[in-house]
């Protein structure tokens, strides 16, 4: 019990009630955590202003889009003021728009709470975390700044092959010279400590791949991710 | 009394859900003015008349509510906004008042229609009406707690399935529109230990007359099914909410 007076959280799901406004939503979990309705009163109205939800807060938040309900469902979370905020993929789903939107959001509380935020999208963690624990089958496999888990391969390269024709054998044989090869939606990326362009061309070419584009990348925390667990993100 | 703004926000999902308030009263209304008709086309048969419906009717009209309050806990826990509202503060027996209280009202709406068709429809009543309601209210109350059970036990559809066939024993077992003891053995036995029957036998003898002594058994048959499971409920949600 003394946990949850400091706590709250945003599951992942959008956890509103569907049949109440957005105000009787903010309401509804003020009162259950004992605020008094003043206090609630000039939270929510703060909380729709930064949310952007003012001029729908008399709405049935079943007409609301999925945007707008997570929003809602990260303000009611922010209602009691806690601590310590677990925000469960805050933006799973979201146009880009309104996923740009909730970080900005979750951005303006930094060094205001404590944030521990689970998220599948690594560019997500990448703009928002001071710190990320990468967990692979209940396990964390590594935990750091942003910046020292890419460190962590600098050693690394990446080569982006942008390519039409590249069929599976054609890739399946390549991760017999570089064993890390993902296959993405207009190529492939390769990830080794030596990487050699002309090595790649060579081998792609005569096996009928139409290379568009080729060039090395700096590794992001999806490299590393891929580095240290060995397989593609999944939900 | 922090469950209680939970217990608010069920009201106003049940008052804003169109369907659920329309079957919640069309039903007991709808059948009462159908078996009284059938009861005038048959020349007036006893177990037709008024004093009789009402609470069967009323009864039948609880097992709605049973399935509605369990597929309403069910919807919460699947769309995590109960999984949301377990980290607030409140124990789980907070959390079966507040899923409950809500339906109280709508308990005393459809026994209040009953009785108020009734009357427009020419119920005669010797007895005590207020002994007859209370009886009903119990029973009621009674059906939103197994309802809570349900809705910790099932998914929504289950809920609904289940609630469903609960809706088709009681009729058949219930006493409501056959006579128990004319149909005697096992189903009788299954029928007299539930208690929908005793419900509708307490709320029928008030009716006609009786007394509270002479309803006693009955009512507190039901209302101990009531208390049974209202503490079955608090035990579910605790398991739900460790789980």
């Amino acid at each position: 019990m003394a946990v949850k007076q400091i706590i709250d959280v945003s599951p992942q799901e959008t956890a509103i009630a569907e049949h109440l406004n957005a105000r009787e939503n903010l309401s509804l979990i003020g009162g259950i955590r004992g605020l008094a309705k003043e206090e609630v009163k000039k939270r929510s109205e703060d909380l729709l202003e930064m949310v952007g939800l003012t001029k729908r807060a008399k709405e049935q938040v079943r007409k609301f889009s999925g945007g707008m309900k997570r929003r809602l469902s990260i303000a009611m979370a922010l209602v009691s003021d806690p601590q310590v905020l677990f925000l469960d993929e805050p933006t799973l789903g979201l146009d880009p728009q309104s996923r740009r939107g909730i970080w900005e959001h979750i951005a303006e509380l930094k060094g205001k709470k404590t944030i521990v935020l689970t998220t599948h999208y690594l560019e997500e963690a990448d703009a928002l975390a001071d710190r990320i624990a990468i967990i692979d089958e209940g396990k964390i496999v590594a935990l750091g700044t942003p910046q020292e888990l890419k460190d962590s391969i600098s050693d690394m390269q990446v080569m982006v092959v942008r390519a039409k024709n590249l069929p599976p054998d054609v890739i399946e044989g390549l991760k017999e010279i570089y064993p890390e090869v993902k296959a993405t939606e207009n190529g492939i990326e390769i990830r080794a400590k030596e990487l050699s362009f002309y090595e790649i061309v060579d081998y792609l070419r005569p096996r009928g791949v139409a290379i568009q584009s080729i060039y090395l990348k700096q590794p992001t925390l999806d490299d590393v991710f891929l580095h240290l667990t060995g397989k593609e993100l999944r939900e | 009394m922090r469950f209680a703004e939970l217990a608010i926000r069920n009201f106003k999902e049940m008052l804003r859900d169109p369907m659920h308030m329309g079957l919640e009263i069309g039903i007991p209304a709808g059948f009462l003015v159908i078996f009284w008709s059938l009861g005038r086309s048959m020349g007036g048969e006893s177990f037709f008349t008024t004093a009789m419906l009402i609470p069967g009717i009323a009864v039948f009209g609880f097992t709605f509510l049973l399935m509605f309050s369990a597929m309403t806990l069910s919807r919460d826990r699947e769309s995590a906004l109960l999984s949301r509202l377990l980290t607030a503060p409140l124990k789980p027996r907070d959390f079966i008042l507040s899923y409950s209280l809500p339906y109280i009202p709508m308990v005393v709406l459809q026994i209040a229609v009953c009785f108020g068709i009734g009357a427009l429809l020419g119920l005669e009543m010797p007895g005590n009406a207020g002994l007859a309601f209370l009886a009903l209210l119990v029973m009621g109350i009674c059906s939103v707690e197994l309802g809570m059970i349900l809705g910790l036990l099932f998914n929504v559809n289950q809920s609904s399935a289940v609630g469903s066939v609960i809706i088709t024993l009681v009729a058949l077992l219930g006493g409501i529109w056959i006579d128990l003891e004319a149909i005697g053995g096992v189903f009788y036995s299954i029928g007299n230990a539930l208690p929908f029957a005793h419900a509708i036998d307490a709320a029928r003898d008030a009716m006609i007359g009786a007394g509270f002594s002479s309803i006693a058994t009955d009512f507190y048959w039901v209302l101990g099914y009531t208390l049974v499971f209202f503490a079955l409920g608090t035990f579910l949600f605790r398991w739900r909410m460790v789980e």
